[in-house]
């Protein structure tokens, strides 16, 4: 399997200057130049905007106070807002990873771990939600691989299962049967090992917030934004193609695969168009969230309106 | 909907029990206090969507909080105006009545402005111009938009006739018998708003559940209440 070096991503992908400066001065609004500074050694610098200018639309960063008060994240409520007003309960530490499964490796690994283990750096990405808006926020975070080499999947290791805490006591949403808790999400193996997949510990410069996450979550930018999945506690790797929660409960609005696609409608509104977040006007939206050059390739052959 | 206005004028005395020298009817305590408390109650969420659209309080996403908050408001003051009957019936303050036509054109005015709302998204705010042709098909594609909008149209008619010169245009078993397509438009929207919802179902439920129960007491009272005098049409 052909894997693309982090480099192969071509120059109109880089962040330009505007976005850059932009950046800063949010930065320096909201008060954080100092915590950055201070974690400057933890990220190497490298700023992908994996689309400064996808299909011709410039993409600014996302104000942070969007990016934490508009959330999905039912385990707090269904509201957009609930997450920021509820997930005040959820305790982030201790919180252990268990990376298990198809693995000759198995082990848990401590959150304050995965941290040294994997310093994050900083990605620029574009979140399309299935409800049809997006966001453009800075991650901090690590290639999902790296911690998946590091157990050595078996030969039989052939998707990847993500699961979220469950606890009511924590999670409020979960006492009530909107969803089957925990929620599950899953990607294929190859999916799961392109360096555009990673695991989520900061935006901002900053630790998730509890509603984006906390304390570590997966972020696949091609894909819509519900298999982005939150709070963590256990990656298996698995056989079968495991039962994403969405994709149990109505099969027929949400795929499995999910990638983002302008082409193929949800059964109940258009996904050709999207709305920034900040924005009014609608955008056109990009086959596979403008991230085709990238992972097009894993999806060759297949049929997109089938597996959609 | 329902019978025309019928003011049964009661005494009244027992409420200011002789304190005051003038009587005051039940009458004039709907129209002096419970009427102008419903105006502003049914204003009350304009103007905070006002309020809110100035101070940067509508969230990050203002079209759809400004979209669901006015079809929200239309569907409760829709439930509200079919709760007047019942309620002017079992607490026999025949001046409710009255109130039933304000709180109609309310819910229609917000029906009006959520409908408005997203026209513009589809429209202008989504790079495409004032095609009526484009807004047409997505209401026939999109189902949940077919019934909002079907509940909607039904309005319309109810809206115009619920004048008192219509009602005896019509004669009032005419009216009235048109008038009952309100509950049509409120399932519609009740409808309307169960299919679009992802997952959570509670709130849509909620009101089916309301709308259900005045839709019984209707079918059930209506036929005993004296109702069918019907006033005289030739």
């Amino acid at each position: 399997m052909l894997i693309r070096r982090p480099d192969d991503i071509p120059a109109s992908e880089i962040t330009d200057e505007c976005v850059y400066e932009s950046r800063r001065e949010f930065l320096a609004q909201a008060g954080l130049l100092a915590a950055v500074a201070a974690g400057a050694s933890l990220l190497p610098g490298r700023v992908w905007a994996a689309g400064a200018r996808a299909g011709g639309q410039i993409d600014k960063l996302t104000p942070l106070k969007d990016v934490i008060s508009y959330n999905n994240f039912y385990e707090f409520g269904t509201g957009k807002d609930d997450p920021e007003k509820h997930a005040g309960s959820l305790k982030t530490r201790p919180w252990t990873v268990a990376v298990e499964g198809e693995v000759t490796r198995p082990r848990s690994f401590d959150i304050d771990e995965l941290w040294r283990m994997y310093p994050p750096e900083e990605r620029v990405y574009r979140l399309r939600c299935v409800e049809a808006w997006s966001m453009v926020i800075p991650w901090l975070g690590f290639p999902l691989r790296d911690l998946l080499n590091a157990v050595e999947p078996t030969s039989q290791a052939k998707f990847v299962e993500f699961t979220t805490l469950y606890d009511p006591a924590q999670m409020p949403g979960q006492r009530r049967d909107i969803l089957p808790w925990p929620y599950v999400e899953g990607l294929r193996l190859d999916e799961a090992m392109h360096p555009l997949a990673i695991l989520a510990l900061g935006l901002y410069g900053k630790a998730l917030p509890n509603q984006n996450g906390a304390p570590v979550r997966l972020v696949v930018p091609w894909k819509y934004g519900f298999k982005n999945i939150k709070s963590i506690v256990r990656i298996r790797l698995v056989r079968e193609q495991p039962r994403a929660t969405w994709n149990a409960v109505a099969p027929r609005e949400y795929g499995f695969y999910a990638n983002v696609n302008p082409t193929v409608d949800h059964p109940r509104w258009s996904q050709a168009r999207e709305r920034r977040i900040g924005e009014l006007r609608k955008r056109d939206t990009l086959m596979f969230n403008g991230y085709g050059d990238q992972v097009a390739s894993l999806y060759r052959g297949m049929d997109l309106r089938r597996d959609f | 909907m329902a019978t025309a206005i019928r003011s049964r004028r009661c005494t009244g005395g027992w409420i200011c029990g002789g304190t005051s020298d003038l009587p005051v009817t039940q009458g004039q305590i709907v129209r002096r206090i419970v009427k102008p408390v419903v105006f502003v109650a049914a204003l009350l969420p304009l103007a905070v969507l006002v309020q809110d659209g100035f101070s940067d309080g509508l969230g990050a996403n203002p079209v759809e909080t400004v979209t669901h908050r006015t079809g929200l408001t239309a569907l409760v003051l829709l439930l509200a105006t079919l709760t007047v009957t019942p309620a002017r019936d079992l607490t026999g303050l025949g001046a409710l009545a009255t109130l039933r036509r304000p709180l109609g054109l309310f819910a229609f005015f917000y029906a009006s402005l959520h409908f408005l709302t997203y026209v513009v998204d589809q429209t202008y705010l989504s790079g495409l111009g004032l095609s009526p042709v484009a807004v047409w098909e997505d209401i026939r594609k999109r189902p949940y938009i077919t019934l909002g909008f079907s509940g909607f149209v039904l309005l319309i008619p109810l809206a115009v006739t619920s004048t008192k010169g219509w009602i005896k245009r019509l004669g009032a078993l005419r009216w009235r018998r048109l008038h009952r397509l309100v509950y049509a438009a409120g399932a519609l929207a009740v409808l309307h708003f169960l299919w679009l919802v992802k997952a959570d179902v509670r709130l849509p439920l909620m009101f089916g559940a309301v709308l259900g129960v005045l839709l019984l007491y209707r079918v059930g009272g209506g036929r005993r209440a004296p109702r069918r005098d019907g006033r005289l049409r030739p």
